[in-house]
């Protein structure tokens, strides 16, 4: 992806830089007294990373997303969405046939083909209401099914939440993506990008209120929601039982075995 | 032509009895559905259940003129009243403590599960606030006749995104009683208890209530 637009390369890679370093010399700390997560060794950094993350969603992504849902209007919102989605629909697909699913990668190109035409170009998400299921795969769920490990969980700047199995997982769905490989006009591409990036904020930002007030640490909350979440997507909604019943009173463990998923 | 022939079958039977049996046969066999479909309540079943209280709360969301201003505490009130009776709080709480349960004293245990049951209520209410022309949809749902643990799956279409809301229900008698909800993957209770073990290992259980405590006043405030 080329970002290097109108900034020059040199100054591009200080600013990374000095991003980079902030991480590590930076002041957010792991709360005295907290016992550390087995899948989070790398807590310090991800905490500095996602202190950054938040003072730059608080001071530029969240301003402009509220900007956005000013100007324009819920139902022109919507056609935005739908065509992200519509697209998302795509490595859907190519994800579901990789996972060794070509029923359901059949479905999702039939929403891809029906929204395309019946939808306009994606904007009317007609396939949902004939009653083609959405669903939302990636390469990071791709590895998963594969049996690839998560490895260590990972705060990623700007992006946020990942491991390292779905860091590779998403250089790859960047790199495939046909809203930015293969569009070769760079304003086009680099608004299309942004709108992109609002949009999904823009259906997060209620959400995010939310969870800093139902959230004891937003931090451990995001992260062990984070792992949970993806864990679930790999089995398609049906994850079979963990192990880890360190955590569970003796009393309640023999329920806990039958706890259907 | 395969038709005919097995029409024939019937050939000694006057057509218009046959007609009769059926009718006869139709309705015996409605009557009985309808029969057992009205014996048995609703809520009896936990699909049942659930699509009742959503459909009932998604109703007065849509069309309650205070609560589609953002009226925040009229929607708590409505999820005191209409869901909370069919919640299991205590097992919510002390599934999410985990070890730390046994730990509290019985006093303990039902301050830390009120303040929780506030916190869950609010955050809840929040999140319905924002329900505007969303629509839900039901997975199908099996269960044998002998569970007293289910899972009922749902999906809340949102602007091109569907968002995955599961409800985990235990039989507590003759009914059913929701204890444990999952948004988008996450269960509530695997989500928050590294948090509970972790407010618990820095301040300890009294630390939690304080927290807990602060955190709901704070909110209540806040309105």
């Amino acid at each position: 992806m080329k970002i290097t637009g109108f900034i020059s390369r040199k100054g591009l890679q200080l600013i990374v830089l000095s991003i980079v370093m902030s991480f590590f010399v930076g002041c957010a700390s792991i709360p005295e007294g907290q016992p550390r997560s087995k899948k989070d060794p790398w807590e310090l950094v991800n905490r500095n990373v996602f202190s950054f993350n938040e003072s730059l969603d608080k001071y530029v992504v969240k301003p402009i997303t509220q900007v956005y849902e000013f100007i324009f209007p819920v139902y022109v919102r919507e056609r935005f969405s739908n065509v992200f989605a519509n697209v998302g629909d795509v490595y859907t697909a190519v994800n579901q046939l990789l996972q060794g699913k070509p029923k359901t990668a059949v479905e999702d190109l039939t929403r891809v083909i029906v929204n395309t035409t019946f939808g306009i170009g994606g904007i009317f998400d007609v396939a949902t209401e004939a009653g083609l299921e959405k669903h939302s795969e990636d390469f990071g769920q791709t590895f998963g099914v594969w049996g690839i490990g998560d490895g260590p969980y990972m705060m990623l700047p700007l992006l946020g939440p990942s491991n390292v199995r779905d860091t590779v997982g998403w250089a790859f769905d960047l790199q495939t993506d046909i809203l930015l490989t293969y569009i070769d006009n760079i304003p086009v591409r680099n608004t299309i990008t942004g709108i992109r990036i609002v949009d999904q904020r823009s259906k997060y930002l209620s959400s995010t209120s939310l969870l800093g007030e139902a959230a004891f640490d937003k931090y451990t909350f995001i992260r062990d929601a984070y792992i949970q979440r993806r864990r679930n997507r790999i089995y398609d909604g049906n994850p079979p039982l963990i192990d880890d019943d360190d955590d569970i009173p003796d009393e309640m463990l023999e329920k806990e075995e039958s706890r259907v998923r | 032509m395969n038709l005919t022939r097995s029409m024939n079958l019937y050939r000694f039977i006057p057509k218009a009895k046959i007609r009769h049996w059926m009718m006869a046969l139709v309705m015996i066999f409605s009557f009985g559905v309808n029969q057992s479909a009205f014996a048995q309540s609703i809520d009896a079943t936990p699909d049942g259940l659930i699509k009742n209280l959503v459909n009932e709360v998604m109703n007065t969301l849509k069309t309650d003129k205070e609560i589609q201003a953002g009226n925040i505490n009229k929607v708590m009130a409505l999820v005191e009243a209409k869901i909370v009776p069919y919640t299991n709080f205590q097992k919510t709480t002390q599934l999410a403590m985990g070890k730390n349960w046994s730990k509290a004293t019985p006093e303990q245990q039902k301050q830390v599960m009120n303040e929780f049951k506030t916190l869950l209520i609010r955050t809840y209410a929040g999140a319905l606030t924002q329900v505007k022309d969303q629509t839900v949809t039901y997975k199908p749902f099996r269960m044998d006749p002998t569970d007293t643990e289910v899972v009922v799956k749902t999906q809340v279409m949102n602007r091109g995104d569907a968002i995955q809301i599961d409800y985990r229900l235990e039989k507590v008698g003759e009914s059913w009683k929701v204890y444990d909800l999952n948004v988008l993957g996450a269960w509530l209770i695997e989500a928050y208890r590294g948090q509970f073990n972790n407010q618990i290992s820095q301040n300890g259980i009294d630390g939690l209530i304080k927290f807990l405590q602060d955190r709901n006043a704070a909110l209540a405030k806040a309105k």
